[in-house]
């Protein structure tokens, strides 16, 4: 008598969606690495984060690597690229934030403009979570950047009509912002579908939890989303998954704070970066297509695991 | 074989006398025919109903222990794929693999680290508990494993291929039920011959998944319960494959030859201390019931036990902080008070703020049984008569006592009411609705 592998029997697929010129995320007909029941013809894409403005208040960890460029995106994105090898760059707009800096949606389209031009790997740009605020200065970049296919988001419930028109004007990405809700997720999906963005324009940002800081919730949330698109068949889900890995991960206590501070818990600088390679590592496993990173050694470690889960060997007999 | 629901009744009571916890002796029957409660939940149950049941009352994943006392390790009893379908019952156990060819200082320092190593998360205490010790022959064997248990008390895994070598080691060992590693197609009988004389668990090992189930069906025809599985995977990819393949079997198809808690080394699959950290995670997410790593450096288990708690915790139960005061930035007596409720996702958010804020306050985290602020408050449990005696005896005016306290936003309209409850001289303040809100907010506090 030989073993029969129980094999699931997949219905749905995620749609494909292109970012840049012609990078793909999603498009998967079985659940995450699940190589042996299904295809998974585009990687995880990890993008590496830039902001545009310097992050002072960053992890040492972190900081020392990005020191020389916090004041330049544009020599920021390109060390990220040229350096690190980044698959495409999130450019975080915190200047806009209104509890911040506070500048204006012109200037951030500026500094989107010039750091879209000095890189040849997709662009993601991303608001600070403020609707109004978001509104005003994505609805700005998809104008100013008419030709280029930037994903922008967060795009949320109250903002959706501003930004997913603008988005349909000037053929964009969404990135659909919900927070860590299964319901919510396909609800923003399905207004945006009615508005009239094209389903395969659309990503899902179902909140990023960190490693001891929600992760169990966003993972949960994540299962089951790729339960509804794959194995219920559910059109509105069917969309890739955006991870915000980067912020949470690095503002989680145990990633940053010093050993003689926590004398048990070892050197700070393994810590962080395994926080967020963990982290990210965690979320690949349950459905993420497209994750925001910070360090390169976590990007390092989360690109050999992509490797790693794509080695399989084991002979299977299918029942 | 499984037994169906209508089968189970029939060998019950049929008394539906309820000492169960279910209504009827139908329910309870369609609930251990769906592995998801215990025969022993049933204080009538025959004999011979119990031997006719006992194979299709067990849960789909066996239950092992490995070693005694404090440090013994749990796993198996899992009955679902998926955690919000239910729970992960036994948080995988994290260990260290100690041989005989390592330095004595370095075995020492390992050994000090199993005593000693512990994280404090949302009020659990989260250590590594297994030490898989691994010699040339029975006799270091025994010995290496009687100092590693002396030393730290760990649960033991005893590495070697001959049986007499495990025999020598686990003989030694009364009482600690270590589990012996392992019992391949070669020597299957000679260790199972072993574990049955001591009584103690042991793993089979096989690189097929077929050969796996073959010697499962073995131990299972043995009549043995305590058996742990490693399906030996030489790639990421692979160590997904077959433990999700395990647990599918076991689970959706009660297939018991493969119904058992499994092991799994990623200190034998790189060199590389920080990838093996990565490849333990994947190991830890997906099902994995023992994982053994090249060493306890605390950067490296420090995340891998936070992910395990973290993956078994109860979806349906939110993780609560414990009531109480919390410091936030060294406070004094001038310090903002802040109260909010003991939902974790809660305290994180606000208190990563406040953190990053650089603006000491105090944080009065109240009970309300995990529930988020607009929950609780709807729900009757985060309202002013409940949060002025929280206050009262929280012991926040010893620390603070200048009587202003600030409520989340979202609850601004009790601000009245609190005040009152509170009494002569209090003070409430409605902060913001959004914790990204907090740092502008508490600088703002401090100015005013």
């Amino acid at each position: 008598m030989s073993f029969e592998s129980p094999i699931e029997q997949i219905k749905g697929k995620i749609r494909e969606v292109v970012i840049g010129e012609a990078t793909k995320i999603g498009g998967e007909s079985t659940y995450p690495f699940h190589l042996w029941e299904g295809d998974m013809p585009n990687l995880p894409v990890i993008a590496l984060e830039v902001y545009d403005e310097p992050q002072r208040e960053w992890p040492e960890t972190v900081r020392k690597v990005y020191g020389d460029v916090m004041d330049d995106p544009v020599a920021w994105a390109k060390k990220c690229q040229d350096e690190f090898g980044a698959d495409a760059i999130a450019l975080k707009l915190g200047s806009t934030d209104p509890n911040g800096s506070d500048a204006s949606a012109e200037a951030a389209a500026e500094t989107v403009k010039k750091v879209n031009s000095a890189i040849d790997i997709p662009l993601i740009v991303y608001g600070t979570g403020s609707p109004e605020k978001d509104t005003e200065v994505l609805k700005k970049i998809a104008e100013s950047l008419a030709d280029a296919n930037i994903p922008i988001g967060p795009v949320e419930e109250s903002n959706h009509r501003q930004i997913g028109a603008a988005a349909m004007g000037y053929k964009k990405p969404v990135i659909a912002f919900t927070s860590m809700d299964v319901n919510l997720a396909k609800q923003l999906n399905v207004l945006l579908t009615q508005l009239g963005v094209p389903e395969d324009k659309i990503i899902i940002d179902p909140t990023t939890g960190a490693l001891g800081y929600g992760l169990d919730y966003c993972y949960s949330i994540m299962e089951r989303d790729r339960l509804a698109a794959l194995a219920q068949n559910d059109g509105k889900m069917q969309m890739p998954i955006f991870n915000n890995v980067a912020p949470e991960a690095w503002k989680a206590k145990e990633a940053k704070v010093s050993e003689e501070e926590e004398p048990t818990f070892g050197d700070v600088g393994t810590r962080g970066i395994l926080w967020e390679a963990v982290t990210a590592t965690s979320l690949l496993l349950c459905g993420s297509d497209l994750l925001v990173m910070r360090h390169p050694e976590a990007v390092k470690l989360v690109r050999q695991a992509i490797e790693g889960l794509q080695e399989q060997a084991k002979e299977i007999i299918a029942s | 074989m499984a037994l169906s629901g209508l089968q189970i009744f029939k060998l019950l009571a049929k008394t539906n006398c309820k000492e169960c916890g279910f209504p009827t002796c139908m329910a309870f029957a369609m609930q251990l025919a769906a592995g998801k409660a215990e025969l022993d939940k049933c204080p009538y149950v025959s004999d011979e109903a119990k031997a006719a049941l006992g194979e299709a009352s067990a849960p789909p994943v066996r239950k092992v222990t490995i070693g005694a006392g404090d440090l013994a390790v749990t796993v198996g009893e899992e009955t679902v794929m998926y955690r919000h379908e239910k729970r992960f019952e036994n948080m995988p156990g994290i260990g260290v693999l100690i041989t005989d060819e390592m330095e004595e200082a370095a075995v020492a320092s390992l050994i000090g680290q199993l005593k000693e190593q512990q994280f404090n998360y949302v009020g659990r205490t989260l250590r590594p508990r297994v030490a898989a010790v691994k010699a040339s022959d029975g006799a270091t064997l025994a010995a290496l494993a009687a100092k590693v248990d002396t030393g730290s008390g760990a649960a033991l895994v005893l590495m070697h291929e001959d049986a007499g070598a495990l025999k020598t080691a686990a003989g030694a060992l009364k009482g600690k039920k270590p589990l012996l590693y392992a019992a391949s197609e070669e020597n299957f009988d000679a260790v199972a011959a072993v574990a049955r004389e001591l009584d103690v668990p042991f793993a089979i090992k096989a690189s097929s998944l077929d050969k796996l189930a073959e010697l499962g069906q073995k131990a299972l025809d043995g009549d043995f319960k305590e058996v742990v599985l490693d399906p030996a995977s030489s790639s990421l990819g692979d160590v997904l494959l077959d433990q999700t393949i395990i647990r599918r079997a076991a689970i959706k198809k009660t297939f018991r030859a493969l119904g058992f808690p499994t092991i799994g080394f990623p200190c034998q699959m790189t060199d590389d201390r920080m990838l093996e950290a990565v490849y333990a995670a994947v190991f830890v997410a997906k099902y994995a019931g023992i994982v053994i790593l090249s060493d306890l450096e605390p950067a490296r288990t420090l995340p891998l036990l936070y992910l395990g708690q973290n993956i078994y915790t109860d979806p349906q139960k939110p993780m609560q902080m414990e009531e109480g005061v919390y410091p936030v930035n060294e406070p004094g007596p001038e310090a903002p008070i802040l109260v909010t409720t003991n939902f974790s996702l809660t305290y994180f958010t606000v208190s990563s703020e406040v953190e990053a804020s650089k603006v000491p306050a105090w944080l009065c985290i109240m009970d309300v049984e995990g529930q988020s602020v607009l929950t609780a408050w709807a729900a009757g449990k985060f309202v002013a008569d409940a949060i002025a005696p929280f206050l009262k005896k929280s012991g926040i005016e010893e620390k603070a006592p200048h009587k202003k306290v600030v409520i989340p936003g979202y609850v601004a309209q009790i601000s009245g009411e609190l005040e009152e409850e509170l009494g002569e001289g209090w003070q409430v303040q409605v902060g913001v609705r959004e914790a990204a809100d907090i740092p502008k907010f508490l600088r703002q506090w401090t100015a005013a």
